[in-house]
C-alpha cells in the first residue's frame, strides 16, 4: 500500500509563469483550449477544463508596496496554480454511475478513459467545478495526478516542472505538516494574510491538493464552503418516497372510489 | 444606406462582419471613452484603463467556478416522458387491480410503453455512443442516483412493455394464465414507475448546482406530481375524458402544483432566482401556470359542465398539463445552467454587494469596473 501523495500549491512562491500548464499540457497529451484573451485580467486561460488540467490564476490587486512588488506604480500579483482537488470525500466520485472515477493507490480521485461513459454527472457533482466533458469525444476529463508518473515512482509533470517550488508533491501528512509551518513562517515574516485553503471541516473533509494564498481564498475562485452533494441525496430520497406514496396512494384511492 | 450599396470589396457574407456593424461598434468606443474615460472589450484594454481587481465582492473576476451541466436536450425532455410514463405504469396497475374500465387499463400501459421505449433512446442519444450505456451497467451504486436511475430505467422498460405485450394479447379473452403475467409485468413496472416519477428529482438535486441542491426537499414531490399530471393526461387524450377516475387524479395533481408553485413564489432566497428571472424563470413560470392553475380550472370547469363542453373543458387540460409538465424539466434545467452561472452563490457573496457583473455581461454592456483607487494611481503613472 503506497502512502498517501499530495500538491501543497504555494501561492506566495509562484512567479506565474505558467510551467506547470505547459508541462501538463505536454505530458498528458492534453490540446490547446482556444487562444482567446480574455480582457479582464492577464490571465487568459480562466479555469481549469477538459484539456486544462493547471490553471495559474492571476490575481490583481491595486498597488501595494511588499506585495508581488515593490513599485507603487504596478499593480500587485499573487499568482495560484489551481488543479483539481483530489477531495477526500469526492463528489464526482460517488456520482459517477459506472465505476469509471475510482480513488487510486496514491489516494488521488482517477478518471478511467476506457470506462467513462459521457454522462456527464461528475460535471455537475464537482463542488470545485473541475471536471469537464470534452464534447467532441463525449467524456469527462480532469487532472489524473499524473498517474501514470506516480505509477513508476515519478513527481507529477506540473510539480516537476515548477521553478520555484511553488507546486510541492510529497506524501499527504508531511505536506499538511510542510504546510502548517510554511504558513507560521509567513506570519513571522509578516504576511499576516496568508492562509491555507483545505476544507477539513466540511463534508469533503480535507483536500489532496491544497493552497497557501493571501487574503480571502474568494478571491482564487475557492468555496468557503465545498460539500459534497451526496449530502443532499437522503433529503432528495425523503422526498422522492413522499412523492411515490402520494403518487400511488392517490391512484389506488381515485379508483376505488371509482368503483363504488 | 444598406451593405449592398458599399464596394463589393466591403461586402461580407457573414452578417456579424459586415461593414456597418464595425462602423457602428468605432462609434461606440468612442461614445464610451467620452463618456467614461476608458473602454472595455476583449482583446483591447487602452493604456491608462482601469487594470481589474481580484476581490471579495467579485471572486475571480467574477468567473463562475462551478461548471454548466453539459446535457443535451434530450434529457429535459426524457425527465418528462419518464415522469409520464412512470405515472401511467402506475395508473394501468391500480386501475386492473381494481377492476376498473379494460380500455383505461390497456392504454395506460401503452402511455407506459412508449415512454420505455422512449426513454433509453433519448438516454443513449445523449451519451452519443449507443454502447456506452452499458458501462453503467457494471456496477450498482447507491449513493449515486444516476446510478439508481439507470436501474430503475432498465428494469422499468422490459416490465413496461412486457406488460403492454400481454395485455395486446389477450385483448379477446382473459387466461388466467396471462393475466398473472401481466399483474406480475405489471406490479414490477408500476413499482419501477414510481422511481422513473421521482429519482430525477434527486438526480438533479444531489449536484453541486444551487438552485437544484437548495430546492431537493421539493424537487422530487414536485417532478412526481408533474409526472401524474402528465401520464393522466396523455391517457385521458387517448379517449378518456369521462373516467372518473382520471378527472379526480388529474384535478389532484394541477391542484398539487398550484400548491408547488405557490410555495415557490412565495420562497425568496438568492439561489432560486434563475427559476423566477431571465428566460429560465418564464419558462418555469409558464411551466408552472400550465400545470397547476390553469387544469385546474379547467377542469373544474369540465365538472360542471354540459357533456361535450365538458370533454374538451378535459381534452384542454390535458394539453396543457403534459406541455406544462414538459416546459417545467426544461425550465428547471435552463436554470441549473444560470444557476452555475453565477459566481456569488459558491463564494457564498451576497447579491448586490459588488455592482459587477459576470465578465460576458460586462463586455457587452461596457459597465466601470469598481474600484476608483487603481485607476487613480494608473492615471499618476502616466
Amino acid at each position: 500500500m503506497s502512502a498517501t501523495t499530495a500538491f501543497l500549491t504555494d501561492s506566495t512562491l509562484c512567479i506565474g509563469c505558467k510551467a506547470c500548464e505547459v508541462a501538463c499540457k505536454e505530458w498528458n497529451d492534453l490540446g490547446e483550449d482556444g487562444l482567446n484573451w480574455t480582457g479582464f485580467s492577464y490571465d487568459n486561460t480562466e479555469a481549469v477544463g477538459h484539456s486544462t488540467w493547471r490553471h495559474v490564476k492571476f490575481v490583481e490587486h491595486p498597488p501595494e508596496i511588499g506585495h508581488g512588488g515593490n513599485s507603487p506604480d504596478v499593480a500587485s500579483w499573487t499568482f495560484s496554480s489551481d488543479v483539481c482537488k483530489h477531495c477526500e470525500n469526492a463528489g464526482c466520485l460517488e456520482a459517477c454511475p459506472t465505476g469509471s472515477i475510482v480513488r487510486t493507490e496514491f489516494g488521488g480521485v482517477y478518471v478511467q478513459p476506457d470506462i467513462c461513459n459521457g454522462c456527464s454527472y461528475c460535471v455537475v457533482a464537482c463542488p470545485f467545478g473541475v471536471v469537464q466533458r470534452n464534447k467532441e469525444d463525449g467524456r469527462a476529463f480532469k487532472c489524473t495526478f499524473c498517474y501514470d508518473r506516480q505509477k513508476v515512482g515519478l513527481t507529477p509533470a506540473c510539480a516537476h516542472a515548477c521553478p520555484t517550488e511553488s507546486i510541492k508533491f510529497g506524501k499527504l501528512d508531511e505536506l499538511r505538516a510542510e504546510a502548517a509551518r510554511r504558513l507560521e513562517k509567513l506570519h513571522e515574516e509578516g504576511m499576516q494574510d496568508a492562509t491555507l485553503y483545505d476544507p477539513i471541516d466540511t463534508s469533503i473533509g480535507g483536500i489532496h491538493a491544497f493552497f497557501i494564498t493571501r487574503g480571502d481564498p474568494r478571491q482564487y475562485n475557492l468555496p468557503p464552503q465545498p460539500e459534497i452533494p451526496t449530502i443532499y441525496a437522503e433529503r432528495g430520497w425523503k422526498s422522492a418516497a413522499i412523492g411515490a406514496g402520494v403518487l400511488a396512494v392517490g391512484t389506488l384511492l381515485a379508483f376505488l372510489g371509482d368503483r363504488q | 444606406m444598406t451593405d449592398s450599396a458599399l464596394p463589393s470589396r466591403l461586402q461580407v457574407s457573414d452578417p456579424d462582419l459586415s461593414f456597418q456593424r464595425r462602423e457602428r461598434r468605432l462609434e461606440a468606443v468612442r461614445l464610451e471613452a467620452i463618456r467614461t474615460g476608458h473602454v472595455e472589450a476583449i482583446g483591447a484594454r487602452p493604456a491608462g484603463s482601469p487594470i481589474p481587481i481580484a476581490s471579495i465582492e467579485t471572486g475571480y473576476y467574477g468567473i463562475h467556478m462551478l461548471k454548466e451541466p453539459q446535457w443535451s436536450w434530450e434529457i429535459p425532455v426524457y425527465f418528462f416522458v419518464g415522469g409520464a410514463a412512470g405515472a401511467a405504469a402506475v395508473i394501468a396497475q391500480f386501475a386492473q387491480m381494481t377492476g376498473s374500465d379494460t380500455e383505461v387499463v390497456g392504454d395506460a400501459r401503452t402511455v407506459a410503453a412508449i415512454g420505455a421505449i422512449l426513454s433509453p433512446a433519448l438516454l443513449v442519444s445523449d451519451l452519443g455512443v449507443p454502447s456506452r450505456f452499458l458501462n453503467m451497467l457494471r456496477v450498482f451504486k447507491v449513493q449515486s442516483p444516476m446510478s439508481v436511475g439507470v436501474y430503475i430505467v432498465s428494469l422499468f422498460g422490459p416490465s413496461a412493455m412486457a406488460a403492454k405485450i400481454v395485455n395486446w394479447a389477450r385483448r379477446n379473452g382473459s387466461g388466467t394464465m396471462l393475466k398473472i403475467v401481466e399483474g406480475t409485468a405489471g406490479l414490477f413496472a408500476a413499482l419501477t414507475g414510481l422511481g422513473m416519477a421521482t429519482y430525477t428529482g434527486v438526480l438533479i438535486g444531489a449536484t453541486a448546482i444551487p438552485v437544484w441542491n437548495e430546492n431537493i426537499d421539493t424537487l422530487p414531490t414536485h417532478f412526481a406530481l408533474s409526472g401524474l399530471a402528465a401520464g393522466v393526461s396523455a391517457i385521458q387524450l387517448m379517449g378518456h375524458e369521462d373516467s372518473r377516475a382520471l378527472n379526480l387524479l388529474g384535478i389532484a395533481a394541477s391542484a398539487g402544483e398550484t400548491l408547488e408553485g405557490v410555495k415557490l413564489e412565495l420562497e425568496i432566497k438568492p439561489a432560486n432566482v434563475p427559476i423566477k428571472k431571465g428566460l429560465s424563470g418564464a419558462i418555469t413560470r409558464i411551466g408552472g401556470v400550465l400545470s397547476g392553475p390553469l387544469p385546474l380550472a379547467l377542469r373544474l370547469a369540465a365538472i360542471i359542465s354540459k357533456d361535450s363542453r365538458s370533454k374538451n373543458l378535459v381534452r384542454a387540460a390535458s394539453a396543457a398539463s403534459l406541455a406544462g409538465s414538459l416546459l417545467t424539466r426544461v425550465g428547471w434545467i435552463r436554470a441549473g445552467h444560470l444557476s452555475a452561472r453565477d459566481y456569488r452563490l459558491p463564494l457564498q457573496i451576497a447579491a448586490g454587494t459588488s455592482k459587477m457583473k459576470p465578465p460576458e455581461a460586462r463586455m457587452a454592456k461596457g459597465q466601470p469596473r469598481p474600484g476608483g483607487l487603481v485607476e487613480r494611481s494608473c492615471d499618476r503613472a502616466l
